[in-house]
């Protein structure tokens, strides 16, 4: 939640062992520390996604080194290539797949808008099938640019209502 | 054996099945009927050592007629020579033998072909698409078929839509105008 005040207040005089904080700043806290990704390398990007993974750039100073290649794990989809229409398909059955809460990142230019490729093969961009979160500009980004995305996507993590948001149409159903 | 040589048996063996004989930058070519293709090809390949089948591919000589043109990249290993091999395929029965008995690697060879272009190839034993999906309507290497693509949608295995050209397609022309002049951009 987008608070003025502090989300976390800790007093070590009067408290001990207790920190005062809000479920909604706790949770977010949780999350955005440990964002398994799933790498959906599709092209060149990749290649990129793989660098950023690797010491030299270490994505898991961010908590989101755990690639898991199984959708059922993962947190946030990275979406690193060109999505031809043969593709597209198979990475929505994916998305599908992958529990609340879920995030997308579009890396590069091929996913968030079809990039270079006007073309008859090439799904124009991510978002024509899957709500993407962070688009990362560059063909292919440099690692720093994925880590920066990934920095705004922990921002957008915070400024989020945990639990609401994720719920949202339960609670419309109930009301 | 030198491809001068080479190619003096193959017309030995050809004769007047050869409509055309070619060089450019010391790359040969002959053109043959489609009928007398399979027969050709097997020529080159059982008894002149052409042993590597670099490439199969396919013009779209729109507008033309026939229309439709095969090209076949020979290469012999033992004798290190090249022999480029056409022949001209109609429209309404775009039909050519199959040369994945030869040489197994035209398998997928004459399925790209077959996928982009449409030829069909008697005698495969295994043609699908290769590149895009069964089900998908066109041929997208066509001349006729605009490079932005047509929509389709086959259930649940894949759609596509028309991708906006904002402008394009942004080719290049040939010109002796420098390099501003020939870089890609919108001709419309
Ligand atoms: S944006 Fe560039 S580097 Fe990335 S997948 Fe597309 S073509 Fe490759």
């Amino acid at each position: 939640m987008a608070t003025t005040h502090a989300p976390v207040a800790y007093d070590s005089k009067i408290e001990g062992n207790v920190i005062f904080t809000q479920v909604d700043a706790a949770i977010n806290w949780m999350r955005k520390n440990s964002l398994w990704p799933m790498p959906m390398g599709l092209a060149c990007c990749a290649i990129e996604l793989m660098a950023t993974g690797a010491s030299r750039y270490d994505i898991s100073r961010f908590g989101a080194e755990v690639m898991r290649f199984s959708p059922r794990q993962s947190d946030v989809m990275i979406v690193a290539g060109t999505v031809t229409y043969k593709m597209a398909l198979a990475v929505k059955r994916i998305w599908d797949q992958m529990p609340e809460p879920k995030w997308c990142i579009a890396m590069g230019a091929c996913a968030s808008s079809g990039g270079m490729y006007r073309s008859y093969a090439v799904l124009q961009g991510i978002d024509n099938l899957i709500p993407v979160d962070v688009y990362v500009s560059g063909c292919p980004p440099r690692p720093e640019a994925l880590l920066d995305g990934l920095m705004k996507l922990q921002k957008k993590i915070e400024a989020e209502h945990s639990t609401v948001a994720q719920k949202e149409r339960l609670l419309e159903e109930l009301t | 054996m030198e491809i001068t040589q080479l190619l003096t048996r193959l017309g030995e063996h050809l004769g007047k099945k050869i409509l055309s004989t070619g060089e450019f930058r010391g790359e040969h070519t002959i053109t043959l009927g489609l009928a007398d293709l399979a027969e050709a090809l097997r020529f080159c390949k059982e008894s002149l050592g052409f042993d590597y089948l670099v490439d199969i591919s396919s013009v779209d000589n729109l507008g033309d007629d026939p229309r439709f043109e095969m090209v076949y990249e020979l290469y012999s290993y033992t004798d290190r020579v090249h022999l480029r091999v056409k022949a001209a395929v109609p429209e309404d029965n775009p039909n050519v033998p199959t040369v994945s008995d030869l040489w197994p690697t035209a398998n997928w060879h004459e399925r790209e072909v077959y996928d982009m272009m449409g030829i069909e190839f008697a005698g495969h034993p295994d043609l699908r698409r290769i590149l895009m999906w069964e089900g998908y309507p066109y041929y997208p290497l066509r001349k006729e078929f605009p490079l932005a693509g047509k929509p389709s949608d086959v259930p649940e295995v894949a759609f596509t839509e028309a991708a906006p050209l904002a402008g394009g397609p942004f080719v290049t022309v040939p010109t002796e105008e420098g390099t501003v002049a020939r870089e890609p951009r919108s001709r419309e």
